[in-house]
């Protein structure tokens, strides 16, 4: 049986616009198959049914010729939950669903989801903000797959799925920013009222409800119908755009009246992250982004975003074991998650 | 003490959870504790909106016996019930969407920014759509002149939209075939 090897997804990569607030720009298409029921209730014959129609078209062909396969079944749950980290599956994908599968581009910048909620999810992830970039290549794959198959399609309601928040386009898409500024001061509240009110959601990427740890948002559509996906799409980046100059403009402020704080903050967490012997992954997050606020404002140049993306994925429990190469409970993890991290700070800096 | 969550393994994990002042403690085993954690790493916000689409669907089932009716009306394709759906929130083929197409309009008008398709068309279907939005052009044009009483143009508008309908119920056809084959 193949392996599922620790890699770095494109969007870990870094660079990208924006890349000092924008972590990642992350598009997804929601896609059925005419004449089948949608996998939630269909039965294991019918979503087998299914997965082999699409397997058979993307298993030849020069189009998913870079593409790498994977039942969920052939994945171990250490294997499964590190692609949920990664972003590359979706926990309903690797936990609940019935035949499924990732097809998965080596880059990692593209993956298809197959029984998931419903049965294709084409979805893109690029560094930094490039939401039309993102779209174009969920869509190059969408124009691929439309061409073998016949979608669930009706002339007045769009692209039919699974649950009724993803009719009409089937289009979600999701920015995940680094806001510190914006949190620090407070002025993340004024925002988030404000979102929810032009259709979008906002939520923090860890933690439950309100809650956000590492700075870390995520903001994304909620209306699938009636928008085109250039309106949604228009909409999002705009909010984006006014973001990005609240934050930078917080960020100047702090700058201003707080520089050797922040900088001190910086080399402490570079300090921890190096040499703590006991870590959880909530201490690591925060850590992670007190260290990415100081390069970002060229307060400390020994980091640079790539690593600082590898590190916030690497201290997650599944990537963690799988590095480890071995299962680990959470107190042994927090004896992991610092070993890890060095390794990885050290490799950077003897590059 | 045994963890709050499963019942049966020992509880190691202790969670202290604070939303606006009001604190609230769970006790979990190392397996149930990870499971919420894993919860909190999905990038989809869809938990969240299954429920507040479910709790909606549950507000429009309540009470009265018209919505009794109503929570047993079946997908003629699938076989579930609208009150099935409502506690999962999920359809489950794409003929469950006629079948409750009079209660789920106004949740997708709620939730959406209003209840007609606006983007993308897929190639195959494009023929199709093209053609009815000429009809719905061309029944506009012939109310217009019948009322102008110009009847000449309104025959022939007429005429025009006869072979479009026929030309889409031909299509109709040929893709119910192919369902068929599918299945």
């Amino acid at each position: 049986m193949k392996q599922l090897q620790y890699s770095v997804s494109r969007w870990m990569e870094g660079g990208g616009p924006e890349a000092e607030i924008v972590i990642s720009s992350r598009v997804r298409l929601a896609r059925n198959i005419s004449g089948y029921p949608f996998p939630c209730l269909a039965s294991e014959e019918e979503t087998g049914a299914v997965l082999k129609k699409i397997s058979a078209v993307t298993k030849d062909g020069e189009s998913f010729g870079d593409f790498v396969f994977w039942p969920m079944e052939e994945l171990s749950e250490l294997e499964k939950q590190a692609l949920v980290e990664k972003h590359q599956a979706s926990p309903f994908l690797a936990r609940e669903s019935k035949n499924g599968a990732l097809l998965m581009r080596r880059d990692e910048a593209v993956s298809i989801m197959i029984n998931e909620e419903d049965h294709l999810r084409i979805q893109a992830i690029l560094p930094g903000l490039q939401l039309e970039e993102a779209r174009q290549e969920a869509d190059a794959y969408d124009n691929l797959l439309e061409s073998e198959f016949e979608y669930a399609f009706d002339e007045h309601y769009g692209y039919l799925t699974a649950c009724p928040t993803n009719i009409g386009t089937g289009l979600r898409v999701s920015v995940m920013l680094h806001v510190p500024a914006l949190i620090m001061s407070g002025q993340i509240n004024r925002f988030l009222r404000a979102l929810s009110q032009v259709g979008l959601a906002v939520r923090g990427l860890y933690g439950e409800g309100t809650e956000i740890i590492g700075n870390l948002v995520q903001i994304s559509n909620q209306v699938t119908l009636g928008q085109s996906e250039e309106e949604i799409i228009g909409t999002l980046f705009g909010v984006i755009r006014q973001i990005i100059d609240q934050e930078q403009g917080a960020r100047q402020a702090l700058l201003d009246n707080k520089r050797a704080n922040l900088a001190d903050k910086a080399w402490r967490a570079l300090g921890l992250l190096k040499f703590a012997q006991l870590m959880s992954s909530r201490e690591a997050i925060q850590l992670i982004s007190d260290l990415r606020l100081g390069y970002d404002l060229g307060l400390i140049k020994a980091v640079d975003h790539k690593l600082l993306n590898e590190l916030l994925v690497l201290i997650r429990p599944g990537c963690l074991q799988l590095l480890a190469g071995k299962e680990l409970d959470n107190s042994e993890r927090n004896l992991e998650r610092p070993v890890q991290i060095k390794k990885t700070l050290d490799r950077f800096q003897n590059q | 003490m045994f963890c709050q969550e499963c019942q049966h393994q020992e509880a190691t994990i202790h969670i202290i959870k604070s939303v606006d002042g009001r604190k609230t403690e769970l006790f979990l085993c190392e397996q149930c504790a990870r499971s919420k954690e894993e919860l909190e790493f999905s990038f989809e916000p869809q938990y969240s909106l299954h429920e507040l689409f479910g709790s909606m669907l549950n507000q429009q089932l309540a009470g009265s016996r018209k919505a009794a009716a109503a929570a047993k009306i079946q997908c003629p394709a699938c076989g579930l019930s609208f009150a099935q759906f409502s506690q999962v929130g999920r359809l489950g083929c794409s003929e469950c969407f006629y079948a409750f197409e009079e209660r789920l309009k106004p949740l997708l008008r709620r939730i959406h920014a209003g209840t007609a398709h606006n983007g993308k068309i897929p190639s195959r279907a494009q023929s199709k759509v093209k053609h009815l939005r000429e009809l719905d052009e061309l029944r506009k044009k012939l109310q217009e002149k019948v009322q102008n009483e110009e009847f000449e143009e309104a025959a022939r508008l007429r005429d025009r939209i006869r072979a479009l309908e026929n030309e889409i119920g031909n299509d109709e056809t040929g893709k119910d075939d192919k369902k068929g084959d599918q299945k």
